[in-house]
């Protein structure tokens, strides 16, 4: 536990060392907020919610998570450290727990940011607060499983830019599993098999979350999802 | 101890350490050599834990490494080749983040350990300085830090005096001297004069075998003119003399080289108290009587070189 947090330490820290964490936070906000108003119409929908935000979550974060994720263990690669790492007396279960850890605190901090739509919808309406917090623990969890893939994908190179395409291509598929337009384009499938595809995307599970029905299912999608990420990451960096 | 039983390491159908085997006590220092790509560096992470060997097993002071990583990994401070560190952290953040790894937790026992290894490896003056913007010797220096941080039984290090300048190898030839008494010490390098200032035995692998595993002065003694004498004299002497040196039975044979006779002994012996005899008996003038140190370059190529062909 004390070695999960040293390295929480360092990692969490080590973001606001560079001014890349400032820019990606500031990309971040304006690319999920920009969406919403621009795309997604929030103004003229009429509505005190925050739906229009969420429902480009999962697209927003198939480019930005990849981009946090693709560093935690390609870099270490790249620069030796992982020999400094992974000969002090810590276990590589530890190692890649702490390092999920700090950037996904990181990135809850960035979908905190958007907490200012909040600010707007409740002074210009009167907004269900339990469509939002399910809403945002819904975005917090899927950040996670995102991250815990784009960990695996930087941990089977030592190129960010190879880790940052494969952990793009790897969460563009599951979502696009469960996206409506190309579940019809495949609608010849039966109709289990169309199912089970879909069950296994992101989007289902997230947006029945965002819809203020957090089921245990979906619950249980997300921290499986990312426990099983994080152990084959283990698993890979034992050597 | 450190020992090594049988360490094999394949990598695909390439074996790069093949059978090796030795082990080391506390007061040892052991002085790895090989050329590169012999196998130096992979033995070292397999000892580390950080590879784990194709065959073969790793103890550090009676602990498997295999089957007790944390417990092993804390008894030994390992320094890696070129020296990898977070390079966005500051020394002082850095040292203190080792710290922590290595159990000293309190902000004053951890204050405590790093500012003695600050002094020790003379860091003072760059302590908040990011550590991309150090030289190579500071650099190098972190790394022995982070190293010694913990006081550790055991000490391995990977080409610990590469790149730096003769100033800064000296320095951490005396580090590594003034911690010998009390510490089990591995270390890699290409220097040999390192070797012999530093260790008290020697291993040579290449192609992945140990091929010499003895102490420096038995090294030395491999040379082909281990304990040759060097006479200077009169060139009108040295027809006479190099006939009356020849005719002695411990003299193997006699050279003549810019005008100096090198007289080189049968097996090595040593042959100055004979030599001096011989010219004080026969009343030669001679310009200057001296005995090369034997360069152990010359017997590390040849061991080496012989292997490859």
């Amino acid at each position: 536990m004390d070695n999960i947090l040293t390295i929480f330490k360092r990692e969490f820290l080590g973001y606001f060392r560079s001014p890349v964490a400032y820019v990606f936070l500031i990309v971040f906000l304006l690319a999920s907020v920009g969406l919403s108003w621009f795309v997604g119409g929030f103004f003229d929908s009429n509505e005190a919610g925050l739906t229009p935000l969420f429902s480009f979550f999962p697209w927003v974060f198939v480019v930005f998570i990849p981009a946090v994720g693709m560093r935690l263990w390609a870099e270490e690669k790249k620069y030796g450290t992982w020999e400094l790492l992974f000969t002090l007396p810590i276990s590589p279960a530890q190692a890649v727990i702490g390092k999920f850890l700090a950037a996904w605190i990181f990135l809850i901090v960035a979908v905190s940011l958007t907490l200012t739509m909040v600010i707007t919808v409740s002074v210009l309406g009167d907004p269900d607060w339990g469509l939002i917090l399910s809403g945002y623990i819904a975005a917090f969890l899927m950040a996670g499983a995102y991250l815990s893939i784009c960990s695996l994908m930087s941990a089977l190179t030592n190129n960010q830019v190879i880790a940052f395409v494969l952990g793009l291509i790897t969460c563009l598929i599951i979502v696009l599993a469960g996206w409506s337009i190309f579940n019809n384009m495949i609608s010849f499938l039966p109709t289990l098999l169309l199912d089970t595809i879909a069950n296994f995307s992101f989007i289902p599970h997230y947006y029945d979350a965002t819809q203020g029905v957090i089921t245990f299912n979906s619950f249980i999608y997300f921290v499986t999802i990312t426990a099983f990420a994080l152990l084959v990451n283990i698993v890979v960096l034992e050597r | 101890m450190i020992e090594a039983k049988h360490l094999i390491k394949d990598y695909g159908t390439f074996r790069a350490v093949n059978d090796i085997s030795f082990k080391l006590e506390k007061g040892d220092v052991l002085g790895f050599l090989g050329p590169n790509g012999a196998g130096k560096s992979t033995t070292m992470k397999m000892l580390t834990g950080f590879l784990s060997p194709t065959a073969g097993k790793v103890s550090i002071g009676d602990i498997d490494i295999s089957e007790n990583p944390i417990e092993a990994k804390k008894q030994f401070g390992y320094l890696p080749e070129n020296c990898p560190l977070y390079n966005e952290m500051t020394v002082i953040e850095f040292l203190e983040n080792i710290a922590e790894f290595r159990g000293f937790r309190t902000p004053a026992e951890k204050g405590e350990c790093v500012e003695k290894v600050i002094e020790t490896c003379y860091l003072d003056n760059v302590r908040y300085r990011p550590i991309d913007a150090l030289s190579k010797g500071y650099r190098q220096r972190v790394g022995m830090a982070q190293a010694i941080l913990h006081d550790p039984p055991y000490l391995i290090m990977d080409e610990p005096t590469d790149g730096l300048d003769p100033n800064q190898k000296q320095a951490v030839r005396d580090l590594i001297g003034s911690m010998a008494s009390e510490k089990a010490i591995i270390l890699s390098t290409h220097i040999l004069e390192e070797v012999e200032a530093m260790c008290n035995r020697v291993i040579i692998i290449d192609q992945g075998n140990i091929i010499v595993d003895e102490t420096p002065s038995d090294f030395r003694k491999r040379h082909p003119e281990f304990n040759a004498i060097e006479l200077e004299m009169d060139a009108s002497l040295k027809e006479q003399a190099n006939k009356a040196l020849t005719s002695l039975d411990c003299v193997k044979e006699v050279k003549n080289v810019d005008n100096i006779l090198r007289i080189i002994p049968k097996d090595g012996q040593a042959i100055d108290a004979e030599i001096i005899k011989l010219t004080s008996s026969k009343k030669w003038k001679i310009g200057a009587f001296s005995k090369p140190q034997a360069r152990l370059e010359r017997v590390f190529q040849e061991l080496t070189q012989n292997e490859e062909e």
